[in-house]
């Protein structure tokens, strides 16, 4: 626990709840993963080199204040080494979307435009390849 | 991303505080330490394949890690995002590798009520707790309904008593509540003695905070003011979570003086006890809390009425208290909609013996024990032939084969012989002799007897003693009939439930294996082989060299025959140790559990 503080009403401990729920949420969003917001980070050597931690910690921390319910997760390489750090972000119901050369400011506008509202922003990286 | 550590009593036993440490250290040397989450929490139920590992959100499920397998996990699994094939959980049909653990026949079945937060939340950290509900049950109930409203809803959702016997929990605590008194407590029983049950221990060791929650309301709902758990000293780990979760509760307010501002005061406190098996029923519990000998007493005075120090005292299992808060946020019409007529909600099962899948489970009643063992369980051991499952251990009876599509509640479970008792499920195959198992039993409840009376105290020692007879080949015509006019007579004048349920074990497997009993005393004979007084080492005559290595190690000197010719065994003398069996070079000797006649009369002649 990080502070002690007394919980001294029903509505105190609404409060604490919602302060703390953030950090177990994501096990009650294993059970259906499928409905959220999900953003991949490509955490290879050439993303990591480029930034990709930067920007992962950027995704979980502005996802979580915006109160976006969505799952970060990193992954491995997934090729476009000409364009790290490159981000996967998968909509409920639509197909993976890569976006590339990603820093926090593009994050900003991923998380407001296509995020959010669903709207198409730069540095799209067309698929080349299909996965099994 | 969260890592999910076992550290329940059955994956900590296998290192998984070790493997947890590892983890931890391997994260922290990559600096993965910001995005990364390692939670210890309580049991998964998977025991069969621990220490367990889960990685959310991919809800990969890795059984059987070792703390050498940390920076492997680490390195493939969250850096390059392949997940470590050799550890994932096998089909064993399908032969597959399972990815999802919504995927293993082991979860699918399941339906966790009292389980909810085990091996979510790690339970030495009240905060996990607060935010997966714990507490808003108690802040409902204190500033939305009157004792009786809450009362009221715990008789309408149907909960009834997880310990055994199944008794209404609304009803009790009305009845304590209307019993005046300065002073009631509220008593949580986990004295768990059941032999293979551990349910009781793992909620507490991975949930402290919904039973202490749940036994705040009952003592709203009775007016006491002072909770007690008492817990066998033999659960260390549970014991120091429960103490952690205690302390944590009270430093936010949670227990003691006015509880979020609503005036009323509740704190709870440990007892210990030694672990004695009568002290799971109600009247012996208080006396030994007391610190008295724990011996039942006289009902009534029930402890409804005269409980605790003479006091009205409410006695509830740990597992129905793990449902109470769930009840009260999810309301009666959700929980009565699980389960069947009269048995409403789930049960947790302690599946053990000779099943694939060795662990605890939650399933909804009226779920049937094929269900159980085949698709949650996985089916028997080595593709052996199933035989029949004891539940209810010491206390209750074991179901055969034609109870496999009986559907589980109090109800059925007492009509076919048995008893739910507190969950234990003990699966038996082909292998096991009934004789043998009811035997068993009889032998624990002979060193857990009290004592006090008489009926228990002597006659369940002459039961053991008839089954010993029958198990060493010295049965005689008469002893199935004494074994079931005596276990009658136990059942009918023991004290207490401990008594009056011991000679189910016996009446059950007379009932339903009564042919194997027959053989064992008139034919001498044990089908499965488990009886060594019972089997018979034999000579074969075509193998038989003559060497005379088996004749001279025999200690009781059994053997006869000359050099160079056939040896045979003299079954009167022979003790079976088994020194000639190791002692022949040509396979000559083998173990037969039934005496071949030709043998006999070649011996005779």
């Amino acid at each position: 626990m990080n502070q002690i503080s007394e919980i001294k009403t029903l509505a105190d401990l609404k409060k604490k709840q919602e302060e703390v729920r953030a950090r177990i949420t994501l096990r009650d969003r294993a059970e259906s993963p499928d409905s959220l917001v999900q953003v991949k980070v490509a955490m290879a050597t050439c993303g990591i080199a480029s930034g990709a931690k930067e920007v992962m910690e950027y995704f979980v921390e502005e996802l979580d204040k915006r109160c976006i319910d969505a799952v970060v997760t990193q992954t491995g390489c997934m090729g476009y080494c000409f364009a790290e750090p490159t981000v996967e972000v998968t909509l409920p119901g639509k197909e993976p979307v890569v976006f590339g050369n990603v820093d926090p400011e593009k994050a900003d506008e991923i998380i407001e435009c296509y995020i959010k509202d669903g709207e198409l922003v730069d540095g799209i990286i067309p698929q080349n390849y299909n996965t099994i | 991303m969260h890592l999910l550590v076992c550290a329940g009593t059955g994956c900590h036993s296998s290192e998984s505080d070790l493997v947890y440490e590892m983890l931890r250290d391997e994260i922290e040397r990559k600096g993965l330490d910001k995005e990364v989450q390692i939670i210890r929490t309580g049991c998964f139920g998977f025991c069969e394949k621990g220490p367990i590992v889960k990685i959310l959100p991919d809800n990969t499920f890795y059984t059987q890690v070792k703390p050498t397998d940390a920076k492997e996990i680490i390195d493939e699994h969250l850096i390059k995002g392949r997940s470590v094939h050799r550890l994932l959980y096998t089909d064993p049909e399908t032969m597959e590798h399972v990815l999802d653990s919504k995927h293993m026949g082991f979860y699918k079945k399941q339906l966790r009520i009292a389980l909810r937060n085990c091996g979510t939340i790690d339970p030495e950290n009240i905060d996990e707790s607060i935010g997966r509900n714990a507490y808003q049950a108690l802040g409902k109930v204190l500033t939305e309904y009157s004792p009786q409203q809450t009362i009221d809803i715990i008789k309408r959702s149907g909960l009834r008593g997880r310990g055994g016997a199944g008794f209404p929990t609304g009803l009790k605590w009305e009845i304590t509540r209307k019993n005046d008194a300065d002073q009631k407590y509220v008593v949580c029983n986990a004295d768990e003695g059941d032999p293979g049950a551990f349910m009781d221990r793992s909620i507490l060791e991975g949930d402290p905070h919904s039973v202490l929650e749940a036994m705040a309301i009952c003592g709203y709902c009775i007016g006491a003011t002072k909770g007690l758990v008492y817990i066998r000293a033999e659960y260390p780990l549970a014991i120091k979570r429960l103490k952690i979760a205690i302390a944590q509760a009270r430093d936010y307010g949670l227990l003691g003086e006015n509880i979020l501002g609503t005036g009323f005061s509740f704190d709870i406190g440990l007892k210990y006890g030694a672990g004695a098996f009568v002290c799971g029923e109600e009247t012996a519990l208080i006396h030994s809390m007391e610190g008295k000998r724990g011996e039942p007493s006289n009902k009534p005075p029930f402890p409804a009425q005269s409980g605790y120090l003479g006091k009205p005292t409410n006695v509830n299992n740990v597992e129905t208290f793990a449902n109470v808060p769930v009840i009260i946020l999810k309301g009666t019409d959700w929980f009565s909609a699980i389960g069947t007529e009269k048995s409403k909600g789930t049960k947790v099962f302690a599946l053990a013996g000779k099943i694939n899948n060795v662990g605890l489970i939650e399933v909804p009643m009226g779920i049937t024990l094929r269900e159980i063992i085949y698709e949650i369980g996985g089916g028997i051991k080595d593709g052996k032939k199933f035989k029949a499952v004891q539940t209810g251990g010491p206390s209750g009876g074991c179901l055969t084969e034609k109870h496999l599509d009986t559907r589980i509640d109090y109800e059925s479970l007492t009509a076919a012989g048995s008893m739910m008792g507190s969950g234990g499920m003990i699966v038996l195959d082909e292998d096991d002799c009934m004789v043998s198992v009811a035997k068993f039993f009889l032998g624990f409840i002979v060193e857990e007897s009290c004592g006090k009376c008489a009926p228990c105290r002597i006659g369940n020692k002459r039961l053991h003693e008839i089954l010993t007879r029958i198990t060493e080949g010295n049965g005689t015509q008469g002893d199935i009939e004494k074994l079931r006019n005596l276990a009658n007579v136990i059942k009918d004048t023991s004290l207490c439930g401990l008594g009056q349920t011991s000679p189910n074990p016996v009446l059950s497997t007379l009932d339903n294996f009564m042919d194997e009993y027959m053989e064992h005393v008139y034919d001498k004979k044990c089908r499965s082989g488990k009886c060594s007084s019972l089997l018979y080492y034999v000579i074969s005559a075509d193998d038989c060299t003559g060497c005379m290595a088996c004749k001279r190690v025999c200690p009781t000197h059994a053997i006869n025959g000359e050099r160079r010719g056939v040896h045979w065994i003299n079954q009167e003398i022979c003790i079976k140790c088994g020194a000639c069996m190791d002692k022949c070079q040509f396979d000559a000797i083998s173990l037969l559990n039934d005496y071949p006649r030709e043998m006999a009369d070649v011996i005779s002649n």
